[in-house]
């Protein structure tokens, strides 16, 4: 989900000002790494519908509207009849809904692969199921990192580990990024592509509902506080089947794809950590939390801008890694 | 962390006593940071965390890790069906959180999320011989705080309103009989929307409030959390300083006779 707007949350202002400009980068950067990789990334631009299905979740999304719209995000508040008329498929007694035209989505997975088709293609060297076990410093300078035994010397590593950046040994403690992984359960079930059930991102109560170009229906997600536990629960998967059905009922009809648990790259303030460290020559680009796909495109443009010229681009200032330790020492 | 509470009037539990007389929930702040922010504007007696919800291992930025050494943790047992799963949640957080103090949860009703008061009553019977500090989170029912009050529990909490629904408090009648005739204390739990309604359980008797979603889920957490601070140290202060009898009849404020020129 490229979802800026709807996601927009308080005390985050300067995380909404970051996935704003990120997600104005996005349809150019789809149209670029289509043309590059000659694959689609699915992007979608239909919009996200967030749906209300009695009164108190009426009143719930009335009181974020009121927030979001405080922010100047651009959202249309529609009855439920309206809403219906984009989704026939929603719940008959939707209550009302809210529209964000701006709020897109693109396929992860289609991502990734044409991300790494472009960079092979472009003389990069992937190195697949090889955990990095260290990451080299010497005299306050990154010198390579360790894969397995092996060695590979380096004057720049950008660490880009997702929830796993702070299980990286070898780096003194002000460098190593305070992520925690936030779990995540999540299932896809299969619509027919000819006919789908739904064609907007759809939020409803408790859970999302992301519509792929190839039919899949991807529901998510829980937010737990479980460290690497990487289980499936009957109570996860029953809260994601109870919300999308209440939702969307004609789901109860569609095949289970898959199902699967993710870890979010959490830090303290939802917002990652983008730039240089306290060790020359190690960039960050980590704890996106659930922002990672929104802000490809601007933590790519930053990341590489500061690699090759040495600037750190305004719009990822307020998001270096000192700023935990600066609040940590106003706290004490 | 300073003491907003007038000198000597601090909260008494069981052992302990506490300079606040307001305690605060940890779950469904928009993140970690605006949570202690909030933390840090409320300055809570206890900090509730819901053991079935949370890893207790304190890896690097877990909640544990983050807020065990700045605040006195009150493990619940939310989740919990059963007085087994009470029990063993209860035991599972005083190894892990090295404290005995516990605050019962035992849902009876999915729907509205009502204690089931026979459960909690077995349950804390149980977890008072095993030599735990029972908080239990009851029914607003001077009846059964009174019974839990005598098999041994620290204090009672009982309900505004439903969880989550910020109704306020539904029963003040019953909250204030609580008050009256509970032997232990009386920490209003459940229901609170918004400031008055913290300073109507302090001016009800309650010895202190224990929320969450009204900070939580509000526009400015942090804001909200200094107004419930000081919402129930005006609520504190106004029961001890004593409301004045209503009356039908309206009466000036200001002495009618021997005016001037009058």
């Amino acid at each position: 989900m490229l979802a800026a707007g709807i996601e927009a949350e308080p005390g985050e202002a300067p995380l909404y000002a970051l996935n704003r400009l990120s997600q104005q980068l996005w349809p150019a950067f789809a149209a670029e790494l289509e043309a590059a990789s000659g694959l689609s990334v699915g992007y979608r631009s239909e919009g996200t519908l967030v749906v209300a299905l009695n009164r108190d979740d009426v009143a719930q999304l009335r009181f974020h509207y009121d927030y979001q719209r405080s922010l100047g995000i651009a959202l249309e508040w529609l009855s439920g009849a309206e809403a219906r008329r984009r989704e026939p498929h929603l719940h008959p007694s939707l209550a009302a809904a809210v529209l964000s035209r701006g709020d897109h989505q693109v396929d992860n997975r289609r991502l990734v692969t044409a991300l790494r088709r472009v960079f092979l293609a472009a003389g990069g060297k992937l190195h697949e199921h090889a955990p990095v076990a260290a990451i080299e410093v010497e005299g306050g300078r990154v010198a390579g990192i360790r894969l397995g035994d092996a060695r590979r010397p380096a004057d720049v590593v950008v660490l880009a580990a997702g929830a796993w950046s702070a299980e990286i040994a070898g780096l003194p403690r002000a460098a190593q990024p305070p992520v925690r992984p936030v779990k995540g359960q999540m299932l896809a079930l299969r619509m027919d592509a000819a006919a789908p059930l739904l064609s907007h991102v759809v939020w409803a109560p408790k859970v999302y509902l992301v519509p792929r170009g190839d039919g899949r229906l991807i529901v998510g997600a829980t937010v737990e506080e479980r460290g690497f536990d990487d289980s499936l629960t009957a109570g996860g998967v029953f809260a994601l089947l109870e919300g999308v059905w209440r939702a969307v009922p004609g789901v109860e009809e569609l095949p289970i794809d898959e199902m699967w648990v993710g870890f979010r790259p959490g830090s303290r303030d939802d917002a990652p950590m983008l730039g240089p460290s306290e060790v020359e020559g190690l960039v960050l680009a980590t704890g996106h939390h659930r922002n990672g796909i929104l802000l490809t495109p601007v933590t790519a443009d930053a990341v590489s801008r500061f690699i090759l010229t040495g600037e750190v681009d305004e719009a990822i200032r307020p998001f270096g890694i000192g700023r935990f330790a600066a609040r940590a020492k106003e706290e004490a | 962390m300073t003491s907003t509470a007038a000198a000597g009037d601090g909260l008494a539990i069981a052992d302990r006593r506490f300079a606040s007389r307001l305690l605060l929930g940890t779950a469904g702040y928009p993140n970690q940071q605006v949570m202690l922010d909030a933390l840090a504007a409320a300055d809570p007696a206890l900090v509730t965390v819901s053991i079935r919800r949370i890893s207790l291992e304190a890896y690097a930025e877990s909640l544990v890790d983050l807020i065990g050494g700045r605040y006195v943790l009150l493990p619940n047992t939310a989740g919990c069906a059963t007085v087994r799963d009470a029990v063993l949640t209860a035991q599972l957080a005083r190894e892990a959180l090295h404290t005995s103090w516990i605050k019962l949860e035992l849902i009876g009703d999915r729907e509205t999320l009502y204690p089931d008061v026979e459960q909690l009553l077995r349950a804390t019977e149980e977890l008072v011989k095993d030599g735990f500090t029972v908080l239990p989170y009851c029914n607003d029912d001077p009846v059964s705080c009174r019974k839990l009050a005598d098999l041994g529990a620290a204090a009672v909490m009982p309900l505004g309103s439903p969880i989550g629904t910020g109704l306020g408090i539904i029963n003040p009648y019953a909250i204030e009989r609580i008050c009256v005739t509970s032997p232990v204390p009386v920490i209003l739990d459940a229901g609170i929307g918004t400031a008055s309604d913290a300073a109507q359980a302090m001016e009800l008797g309650c010895d202190g409030v224990l929320l969450n979603t009204a900070v939580a889920k509000s526009h400015d957490p942090r804001r909200m959390a200094a107004a419930m601070r000081l919402a129930v140290q005006a609520g504190r202060d106004a029961r001890l300083a004593g409301r004045i009898p209503k009356r039908n009849q309206a009466e000036p404020s200001s002495p009618q006779l021997g005016l001037v020129g009058g």
